[in-house]
């Protein structure tokens, strides 16, 4: 028996366990739609890669992944993709996001898969990559891609292995169910794990001790696998990963660290089961085993659930008496959070839908005020200060929240949980955590503007600068023009000096630049003789075009066409009287 | 030399005084040029608390002016787009009172925008590229224009200019990426026990 820590803080609420596992984990059939969201995980939303209208088989990739923190999506079963669109989605804020509909067909036709048994031969670059391609992501709830988790690269190698079996949460059985029934596929999951991980010399899974019948079915498998199966008493949150590690190594990560950082990996134990599916069997992740518990349902159970399902089709399955329950929670009662719609999707990380009724889970009372009775700092598993954490969040103190490492909250709702003030702290910690990452934000972003005002600032300097040297080197020509001017002119006439600076000075340059400008005469005369030939020209279309369409046009079209035959007049006799100034002036130059 | 210094002491310890002063003074006067501190560095960090939308609202051509005049004695609340929290870090770093955004340079907007042109309205006079303080702006002479959202700090500037007033701006929609959860009402002066603050239960719903 291997000896474990005992972590800080913690509290024991209700279990509320024995409800969903009296029966094994059954299947519901499958529902007319089916909604995957393309963001079911951390990371990168995955992008469709198929119309509406396209046929798909089961397991046929829908979405492929896009960047490194991502993952692709799988039909889960059979069926004809109908929209892709925005539906409300299972999230906190209750906002819409893209996702795939199926209307299923009924036949749950797989698309042809394989596996690779004999996983000890394959390389772990191409079981790892066979992991990410299944699309699997971290079942305990974060929703982790597993594939980087397992990916080369660490900083230090791996040499423990931890799975996390504790489902320290109230209400919740689906892992506790998974392991009851599938234990030898588990302890095949780990294998490869273990195989990929280059076997790490520690491999444990972690478990509470209300779980005796789990713990009874992962033992025979274990036996001389190096895996050891370590219990430790019911707490909650030990589940966490911080607390797992070190409840089973004694190792505290430091604030910021991830257990790679200490040679270990952390992963949940459904994730290994999805791992062992999609390896050993080629089968992607398209389903997850939930828990549907609550008084509000007649039958409290645990499915083996199509990704996609609508939360209301799995109510509508377990005698679910809608004016008996108090809200719908996805989750746990702890971190869970209540569900706007029913219509909303069962996703990656669903691990349970808790329909609660009103004795069970009672509205929010009012909060009162913080007696400084010091029970939150002595439940934080963390071993902050919700009390501190909780003024510095109505004040809006962002440094002293950060000083007193809010990021370092879990979220697990322990202090809100033993609070006799009812003071919900941890949507305050939630609160100014979206509100510290914004800040964050909007500072990268002024810094950019700043970056890219200053930038323009000096740019229209330069512009100015350029312009105004322009200026000086063209008054500079023309003062030498006019020199040059003044000189051939100041033999013909005497006593017109050019006077430096003056504005008969600057006329004189504009006028020689014009000199040199202009082009020679005979070319002139040649270019108004083509103008006039091309006025002539429009005037005898206009005046055609009168004449074709004046016996059908409307009124308003004539005086159209007749408008434009005297604008091409009017030019044309433009162009006539400037030949002809321009052929006098020419001939007077020439004498 | 040394002898009768030595047997003069209120000499002695002058002389030492006065090296000693001189000695500190040209270390110091040394140090004030070797270490000197080019610009205000005060008017960096006002700068750096500044939204840096560019928009002039303050009454001065960009940001950086505006700190380099509160540094100077400026009153530090006619920053609209920073608000309220950016007059109270004003205030924090100034350790002076916050005061109230003064209403005369505008309000505070509760969303972000950003320019919108509508591109087929753009006749492509470029006025809005001169007027972005911020480059934001493509476009050229006779060619449809665009605003880079990401770029854009929402400053209003090019709005006026324009002739055909084909620029809207758009308040920026939030997604499920920026969301985040909103603080908890604030319900701490209710007493459990005191149920006046809440609404009866109307007896007509129940009646009908």
């Amino acid at each position: 028996m291997r000896s474990t820590w005992v972590t800080p803080g913690g509290v024991h609420p209700p279990e509320n366990k024995h409800q969903s596992v009296t029966m094994p984990i059954g299947s519901l059939p499958i529902p007319e739609k089916l909604l995957v969201p393309l963001s079911q995980h951390i990371g990168a939303p995955a992008k469709a890669c198929v119309k509406v209208g396209t046929k798909v088989l089961k397991g046929q990739k829908i979405a492929d992944a896009t960047g490194a923190v991502s993952v692709p999506m799988h039909a889960p079963t059979s069926g004809t993709v109908t929209a892709i669109e925005d539906r409300p989605i299972a999230h906190s804020s209750g906002m819409s996001a893209p996702c795939i509909e199926i209307t299923t067909d009924g036949k749950d036709t797989w698309i042809e898969h394989k596996g690779v048994v004999d996983f000890e031969h394959a390389s772990p670059q191409a079981l790892t990559k066979t992991i990410a391609d299944a699309g699997i992501a971290g079942m305990g709830g974060a929703g982790f891609p597993s594939a980087i988790k397992l990916s080369p690269g660490h900083r230090r190698p791996i040499n423990t292995l931890i799975i996390n079996a504790t489902e320290c949460e109230p209400y919740i059985t689906a892992d506790d169910s998974a392991i009851r029934e599938r234990a030898a596929e588990i302890i095949t999951g780990i294998g490869i794990l273990s195989h990929i991980l280059g076997n790490p010399v520690n491999i444990l899974i972690g478990i509470e001790d209300n779980k005796p019948e789990a713990i009874a079915a992962l033992e025979p498998h274990v036996a001389d696998t190096g895996i050891s199966v370590v219990s430790f008493p019911t707490k909650y949150p030990s589940g966490g990963e911080k607390q797992l590690i070190y409840i089973l190594t004694g190792k505290e990560l430091p604030s910021g660290q991830l257990p790679a950082d200490a040679g270990m990996v952390c992963i949940n134990i459904g994730t290994t089961y999805a791992i062992k599916r999609a390896v050993v069997d080629g089968e992607p992740l398209i389903s997850r085993v939930t828990t549907m518990t609550g008084n509000a349902c007649g039958i409290n159970r645990n499915y083996e659930t199509l990704i996609g399902t609508p939360v209301s089709h799995m109510l509508a399955h377990s005698e679910f008496n809608e004016h008996a329950c108090s809200r719908l929670v996805m989750g746990g009662p702890m971190m869970g959070f209540s569900l706007t719609s029913a219509e909303v999707p069962i996703v990656k990380t669903t691990n349970c839908i808790l329909a609660p009724s009103y004795s069970e889970i009672p509205d929010d009372e009012p909060a009162q005020a913080c007696i400084r009775c010091g029970m939150c700092a002595e439940a934080c598993p963390a071993s902050l200060l919700p009390q501190q954490l909780f003024w510095y969040s109505q004040a809006e103190d962002h440094d002293r929240l950060e000083a007193h490492n809010l990021f370092d909250c879990i979220e697990c709702g322990a202090c809100s949980y033993v609070c006799p003030s009812n003071i919900p702290l941890v949507q305050y910690y939630r609160s100014s955590k979206g509100e510290i990452l914004k800040a964050r934000e909007e500072k990268v972003k002024s810094d950019h503007a700043r970056e890219r005002f200053e930038f323009h600032q000096q740019r229209m300097e330069q512009a100015e600068k350029d312009k105004e040297a322009k200026r000086a080197a063209r008054r500079e020509a023309a003062e030498k023009a006019k020199a040059t001017v003044a000189a051939n002119s100041g033999t013909e006439k005497e006593g017109t000096g050019p006077v430096p600076g003056s504005a008969a000075d600057i006329i004189a340059a504009a006028q020689a630049r014009a000199a040199a400008k202009q082009v020679s005469p005979e070319e002139q005369q040649a270019k108004f003789e083509r103008s006039i030939a091309g006025a002539e020209m429009r005037v005898q279309m206009a005046t055609d075009k009168l004449a074709e369409t004046n016996a059908k046009q409307t009124e308003d079209q004539k005086n159209i066409l007749n408008a434009a035959l005297e604008g091409a007049k009017q030019k044309l006799e433009q162009a006539q009287a400037r030949l002809a100034e321009h052929v006098k002036k020419h001939s007077e130059q020439v004498k | 030399m040394i002898e009768s210094i030595a047997q003069q002491p209120i000499l002695a310890a002058l002389i030492a005084m006065v090296g000693l002063g001189i000695l500190f003074g040209a270390l110091l006067g040394y140090a004030a040029e070797k270490f000197k501190v080019e610009g205000d560095p005060i008017v960096e960090q006002i700068d750096e608390l500044l939204p840096q939308t560019q928009c002039g609202q303050c009454g001065f051509p960009g940001c950086k002016p505006y700190a380099e005049s509160i540094a100077s004695g400026d009153a530090i609340n006619k920053c609209p787009p920073g608000g309220q929290s950016t007059i109270n870090a004003i205030a924090n770093l100034l350790d002076v009172p916050a005061p109230e955004l003064d209403a005369e340079h505008g309000e505070e907007a509760d969303l972000r925008t950003v320019a919108y042109i509508r591109e087929d309205e753009c006749i492509g006079c470029t006025k809005c590229i001169q007027a972005c303080p911020v480059d934001a702006i493509l476009g050229a002479a006779k060619l449809m224009h665009t605003v880079i959202a990401d770029e854009c700090t929402g400053c209003d500037l090019c709005v006026e200019p324009c002739p055909v007033d084909c620029i809207d701006m758009l308040p920026l929609t939030e997604g499920l990426k920026q969301w985040h959860w909103p603080a908890p009402q604030n319900q701490l002066d209710v007493i459990a026990s005191d149920r006046s603050g809440f609404e009866a239960p109307s007896n007509e719903g129940r009646a009908a």
